[in-house]
């Protein structure tokens, strides 16, 4: 059995205050807390206030491709992009990545807090427009790779292995 | 490294074309904090008295609070602060939305505008990258279609935008700033901006904003989150639901406005309907409400929802965003009993980007004129039968500065004297040239009287909060509110506590009741509350303004120094916002601003006490280290380190001044018409031109 974690996000109650990016953004800071920068946030609050949309997504996985169309989706008579409720890091918007690097950012669920604990953007959104959950389901735990390893792994993607083994090489000469 | 603040201004100069980046002396932090208190600061020493509001040497200051976009609840507070055309004092308003935490993260605390563009323009603050970009073919948009032209044009969805609509661009005297649902709307600052030849600026910040000691300042945001919580589900006993809990004025979730409708006046400021509020009018007011309000809303980072998306296909409107007591100001203004007019005529005003205080008592005013034969058909061509429709038309009039709207674009004070033929009777409820809330009450109040005169920003819903508005009848609930009530002073506890206790007993009544030691403190404690959050940026509706709020004198000491790494105590805060309240001062009274001008309208308390409001006037300025003229003494001055302060006054001979004992506002007539001519003459030239 393994144990998944959810947030649970209704985008009824969300009032678009953006608390949750700055909480998420403040924890990731290195040291923790010691910056804001909803930028850095791995959870973001989508919106277009005259449409009244109003979406809060959470960072998912980084894609080196973008889709190749586009759907539009309408519920309750309100248009959404497709991407609005997109998790991912992707070429196709600047949405989840780092500003300075440029490096892929993605939620971790706060788990350097304390299991009960639970992310901090849900803490932080005291209108519970997000909830925390979790449920045990079939199936082994996986070994989660660290932030370094996402950052990497990204940047071999990108460049290829040996152009970042080159980099890193030279760097660690210099 | 600077922390919580970034340490550098934007100094924009619109005749010249520049743009520089200023580093900030990091010690005007210590001595002022920020937002309005190093504004003032950077007024007195930059704006000499003698410069009128629309010179190019007049300063439109944009500055993010201190805290603003640290993770504090609701520390998103932009102070826009600048010479007002409408009072001729320093003018300074106040919005909360997103705008200050992005002009932060863009990596400035403020942006100080001089000088004027030949052109409309508009500024792009894009982190590093700042422009100055052509707005001609915003010219007369509205201050939302302003906002999404910018945002499409700049391919920035999430640049936040402040701007002023046609009315700014007119210099209407109670023209806003907008930024989508917040607006700084007080003392013409929009006028301001209109003049200076600034459509609107844009930003978009990507950087990091650092915080001292990170761990100090986590614990106290989180306890302030668990008190708004704690808050929430605990509303004050005993006092009307708008009254009850924290935030602004919650008139967008609410329902139940009885509290207004009947205590507040109607028309111009006008009748109390005490008995308006019928089980009929509740249940009709509330179908409209929640027909109306598609969404409720916060400012950054706030979970409160004091505003609300405001949008219904029977009300035939596009939709915008309303905050507050904008709902009732011009359904009371016009005297018409229903809300969807409110919401309709609300959407434009927005749109024009006026103040919705001032405008409807502009028009209300404008009607008795007319129903007064003041005014006639010459004047008002065309002029509707009914008030609502009438509302309509004079909004139209008033932004375009269109016939008499021209003279009613310079609000209620000016108008009347430009009107004249008895037009003065008429302006009643404005002090210091600007109109007030509209209420008119029985008894004199000591404390309200107070606030009323002395207060720098004039609007009392910026001067008051902390206390009921009227004593608890109960004892119960008097004890129950006095047992847990962290918010008071150090060494105050015991005498606020016995005042609420004892408030409402035989002989402990208004206006003869507290003793005035008391109703001294209440004052000041009061205002200082909002000095300190008009620095820091921290929204008044969850610190000075409602009941026991989750910020107060103990928690935000520690807040400021754990986020910027300065060590200020209780005492020390109290210091910086007596500096800070004392500069604004100086700056005033350097304009002229002396004692004759500190007083309500004659009409606002029904029983008035003429010896009694002269000793209130004389022990209070006393108290505050004023002089008799309440000209702050070159002691109180100096021991603020203000010395230059005291030094500008005694090289201007203003302590020398003859004092003139000015019992009525008539005797000062003549030389206010003075300024009222040379205003209306100026106006017209300036409205030629455009």
């Amino acid at each position: 059995m393994k144990t998944v974690k959810q947030i649970k996000i209704d985008v009824d109650k969300c009032n678009g205050c953006r608390a949750c990016e700055t909480i998420c953004s403040a924890f990731h800071a290195v040291p923790k807390y010691s910056s804001t920068n909803p930028e850095r946030s791995r959870i973001r609050v989508l919106f277009d206030p005259l449409k009244n949309i109003y979406v809060p997504v959470i960072a998912g996985e980084y894609t080196e491709a973008e889709c190749n169309g586009r759907n539009i989706y309408t519920i309750n008579e309100r248009e959404y992009d497709e991407c609005a409720f997109c998790r991912a890091s992707c070429p196709s918007r600047d949405l989840f990545k780092e500003p300075d690097s440029g490096l892929p950012l993605k939620c971790d669920m706060c788990e350097e807090r304390e299991p009960e604990e639970g992310p901090l953007c849900v803490e932080w959104c005291i209108n519970d427009a997000l909830t925390y959950e979790e449920k045990e389901e079939e199936g082994e735990e996986e070994e989660k790779p660290g932030e370094m390893e996402i950052g990497l792994e990204s940047l071999v993607k990108k460049y290829g292995m040996k152009t970042v083994k080159d980099t890193l090489a030279r760097m660690a000469k210099g | 490294m600077r922390y919580a603040e970034t340490g550098v201004n934007l100094e924009i100069d619109l005749s010249r074309g520049s743009i520089d980046r200023e580093a900030s002396d990091p010690r005007l932090t210590e001595l002022h904090l920020g937002g309005l208190g190093t504004n003032a600061k950077i007024l007195w020493d930059r704006v000499p008295p003698e410069v009128d509001p629309f010179s190019p040497d007049n300063l439109l200051i944009f500055s993010a609070g201190l805290l603003a976009g640290t993770p504090a609840t609701g520390a998103n507070r932009t102070i826009v602060s600048t010479l007002s055309p409408q009072t001729l004092f320093m003018a300074y308003s106040i919005m909360g939305g997103f705008w200050a935490p992005e002009l932060k993260f863009a990596g400035y605390d403020k942006v100080i505008i001089r000088g004027k563009s030949p052109n409309l323009v508009y500024l792009w603050i894009n982190d590093d990258k700042v422009e100055i970009r052509d707005a001609s073919h915003l010219r007369g948009k509205s201050s939302l279609e302003t906002a999404e032209f910018i945002r499409q044009e700049l391919k920035e969805p999430k640049a936040q935008v402040a701007t002023i609509g046609l009315a700014g661009e007119n210099r209407v005297y109670f023209a806003s700033i907008e930024q989508g649902r917040s607006s700084a709307s007080r003392g013409g600052i929009g006028a301001v901006m209109g003049d200076k030849g600034l459509k609107a600026i844009a930003v978009r910040g990507k950087k990091d904003l650092n915080i001292a000691r990170p761990d100090e300042f986590m614990g106290l945001c989180n306890e302030v989150l668990q008190y708004i919580q704690f808050r929430r589900d605990n509303p004050i006993k005993g006092v009307p639901p708008i009254l009850a809990g924290i935030g602004s004025p919650q008139e967008m979730a609410i329902h139940d406005e009885q509290w207004h409708t009947t205590s507040f006046s109607w028309g111009n400021a006008r009748y109390r309907r005490k008995d308006f509020w019928t089980k009929e009018t509740a249940k009709k007011w509330k179908r409209i409400q929640d027909k109306a309000v598609e969404r409720l809303i916060s400012c950054y980072n706030c979970p409160m929802e004091c505003g609300a998306l405001i949008a219904h296909p029977s009300l035939g409107l596009s939709k915008y965003m309303m905050k507050c007591y904008s709902k009732l100001t011009y359904v009371m203004g016009a005297m018409a009993d229903d809300l969807e007019f409110g919401f309709k005529i609300a959407g434009d005003a927005q749109g024009y980007g006026v103040d919705s205080y001032t405008t409807p008592q502009v028009m209300a005013f404008t009607i008795e004129l007319y129903e007064n034969g003041i005014l006639t058909d010459k004047d008002l061509p065309g002029f509707p039968s009914k008030n609502e429709e009438r509302f309509f038309y004079l909004l139209e009039k008033i932004v375009r500065r269109e016939g008499i709207g021209d003279v009613l674009a310079n609000g209620v004070y000016w108008a009347a004297r430009q009107i004249g033929k008895g037009a003065e009777e008429y302006d009643h409820n404005t002090i210091k040239k600007q109109e007030q809330i509209p209420i008119k009450l029985g008894m004199l109040n000591p404390i309200y009287y107070i606030m009323w005169s002395t207060g720098e920003k004039v609007n009392i819903t910026q001067i008051e909060g902390q206390l009921p508005q009227a004593p608890f009848l109960a004892k119960e609930l008097r004890e129950e509110f006095v047992r847990e009530w962290p918010q008071i002073p150090t060494g105050k506890e015991k005498r606020f506590k016995q005042f609420i206790l004892e408030w409402g007993d035989e002989g402990k009544g208004l206006p003869f009741w507290p003793p005035l030691d008391l109703v001294f403190d209440l004052v000041e404690w009061q205002e200082t509350m909002h000095y300190i959050d008009d620095a820091t940026g921290i929204c008044a509706g969850l610190s000075s303004f409602p009941i026991k709020p989750p910020y107060h004198i103990h928690n935000l000491p520690k807040l400021i120094s754990s986020a910027t790494g300065l060590d200020i105590d209780e005492d020390r805060l109290w210091e910086i916002a007596k500096r800070n309240r004392n500069l604004l001062r100086a700056i005033n009274i350097r304009k002229g601003m002396r004692r004759k001008d500190e007083r309500p309208p004659d009409d606002h308390w029904r029983k008035r006490f003429p010896e009694f409001e002269a000793e209130l006037h004389d022990k209070y300025y006393k108290f505050k280290g004023w002089n008799n003229e309440g000209i702050p003494t070159k002691e109180t001055l100096n021991e603020l380190g203000l010395d230059y302060v005291s030094q500008d006054f005694e090289q201007r001979g203003v302590y020398k001044e003859k004092k003139v004992k000015v019992a009525k506002q008539d005797s000062t007539k003549s030389e206010e018409e003075k300024v009222a001519k040379k205003g209306s003459k100026k106006e017209k030239s300036q409205g030629n031109k455009q």
